[in-house]
């Protein structure tokens, strides 16, 4: 097992968010996370790469628990790559500096060493030729992109995808996938969180639906979508067929 | 770049003279702008020269403050004298700009271990702003070579700028705090979850943007220290307004004080000028489109 959560619980304050989360996640396997804003999938994403510290449970990464209190934090982190909804760029730097970063600066790799490496991740996703601009001057599919180049430069074991097409335009959504598709066939483990049904549907081994802190159900995207079990998951679903997101 | 479009100038809303509607209207709001702005100022500084030399007093203002040749024997003088201004603004500035941007620090560091600095910390930016500057110039210059230290240690240049640092670090180390707690926590997570350890993500991420920022709230402050050192001519040092106090004497005429703060403009204004640069340079840079 990559990963597995054991009955995760968070709050914050008196509102449960994560109300014992359960799930395993096998090496190159790829999640879909589903469900209303609120239910909880970015902070269930936010506490595996111990962003949140969780109140109860335990989060095993290689069978070894990663959020019991006191384990270095920084060394787990650099092996699970997480990108964000808003990119989270770092804005007063060129894209090669936001790849070289942390390679640089974490791991110790050269800077030359690492700005080469940095520029063949961006060359692998079609932004060489922006290497040099800066965040503020790229489209919000080229930011993101660089977003996922620069999480990949750790080489992370598990990527966390947490609403990354969320604040792109309709038009600018499809080359995002392109590279999550990409990564998959490179057999990443992912868990993503989205809003992009069909994406979910088509790229996912495996779908959870989420409601309020819980999951509901867990299946292959033919079950969820096609045959889903639980009333909640039907209601769910009848709602985005409704808004025309699917 | 229109009008060099083939047939654009055919298009609806195009004049004979390849300018669009909209550029006709705002060449002509901008005409209007500059008729009113030149007239206005030519009326208000016509008034000023007119009137001015009209009051009972002006004969004797003008004697005891815009003497000529007074100004022409003195200003060399304190030229020189300033000197000193400069000298004593360029070693207290990096001080300043160092031990404001620790405290800072300190002050949103969360660690336990480091609670009795943020303690520390906090209570120096209590005093120090609360205390003017004249105050702890006076107390630090007169009392710290009272404790009977040998030179040099007991110079008043001394003394005087360590007491600006320590006045001044206290406003720099607020207007450092208000950057660093501007910059947004999705930076800070986005950083972490490369791997980046806290101090890394405070050094790489959080104090460079949150420098960019206060740049020009920082020049402020720089051009303030710029003009209170001369304020350590009061526990002895002859600096610039000193001079200009021992040439005011010395000549029974104010002009002396004109000099000095002309020589103060001269430093200030392109200061001021030159940030203001820097920063809408900054702005270009690392942005696709600038806002007019």
């Amino acid at each position: 097992m990559k990963l597995s959560l054991q009955s995760v619980h968070k709050s914050f304050g008196s509102r449960r968010v994560l109300d014992g989360i359960s799930l395993d996640v096998t090496e190159r396997e790829v999640i879909a996370l589903i469900g209303a804003s609120g239910s909880g999938k970015s902070t269930l994403l936010r506490c595996i790469n111990l962003l949140e510290p969780i109140d109860d449970g335990r989060i095993l990464l290689d069978g070894v628990d990663i959020s019991e209190p006191g384990l270095p934090a920084d060394a787990i982190r650099r092996r699970i790559g997480m990108v964000f909804q808003s990119y989270n760029l770092f804005p007063h730097m060129s894209v090669l500096r936001n790849v070289a970063l942390a390679p640089h600066k974490v791991l110790g790799i050269e800077r030359n060493r690492a700005e080469e490496r940095a520029h063949a991740l961006l060359t692998r996703f079609g932004l060489a030729d922006r290497a040099g601009s800066f965040p503020d001057q790229l489209s919000g599919g080229q930011q993101q992109r660089v977003a996922i180049a620069r999480s990949l430069a750790m080489e992370p074991e598990v990527m966390l995808l947490d609403e990354i097409t969320s604040a792109l335009d309709p038009e600018l959504v499809g080359e995002v996938l392109d590279v999550v598709r990409e990564l998959k066939s490179t057999g990443m483990t992912m868990l993503l969180a989205t809003h992009e049904m069909g994406f979910a549907r088509e790229i996912a081994d495996r779908i959870c639906f989420l409601d309020r802190g819980e999951i509901i159900e867990s299946a292959s995207p033919e079950e969820i979508f096609e045959r889903p079990r639980q009333e909640r998951t039907r209601q769910f679903l009848q709602r985005v067929t409704d808004a025309g997101r699917m | 770049m229109n009008a060099t479009v083939p047939g654009m100038s055919d298009l609806p809303g195009t004049g004979a003279s390849g300018r669009t509607r909209r550029q006709e209207f705002e060449r002509r709001q901008r005409r209007r702008s500059i008729v009113i702005a030149s007239t206005s100022t030519f009326v208000v500084v016509a008034l000023l020269v007119i009137l001015i030399p009209k009051t009972p007093g002006w004969y004797k203002v003008k004697r005891s403050f815009f003497d000529g040749d007074v100004f022409s024997t003195t200003f060399p003088r304190l030229l020189s004298a300033f000197l000193k201004d400069i000298q004593i603004f360029a070693w207290c500035a990096p001080c300043i700009l160092a031990f404001g941007l620790l405290i800072a620090v300190l002050r949103s560091v969360r660690a336990p271990a480091l609670f009795p600095f943020r303690l520390f910390a906090a209570a120096y930016t209590d005093v120090f702003r609360g205390v003017p500057v004249i105050l702890t110039i006076l107390l630090v210059g007169f009392g710290v070579p009272g404790l009977g230290l040998d030179r040099p240690y007991n110079s008043p240049y001394l003394w005087g700028s360590v007491a600006l640092v320590l006045n001044y670090s206290a406003y720099v180390a607020e207007v450092f705090r208000a950057g660093i707690e501007s910059v947004h926590e999705s930076q800070r997570a986005g950083a972490r979850s490369l791997g980046l350890s806290s101090s890394a993500t405070l050094r790489h991420v959080v104090l460079p943007q949150a420098v960019r920022r206060v740049v020009p709230p920082l020049m402020n402050d720089f051009v303030s220290l710029q003009k209170d050192v001369a304020l350590i001519s009061l526990i002895g040092p002859i600096e610039v307004l000193r001079q200009a106090g021992i040439d005011k004497s010395k000549y029974a005429n104010f002009t002396p004080y004109v000099g000095a703060a002309l020589i103060f403009l001269l430093l200030t204004i392109p200061e001021t000028r030159f940030v203001d640069w820097l920063v809408a340079r900054e702005r270009r840079r690392t942005s696709g489109t600038a806002i007019r």
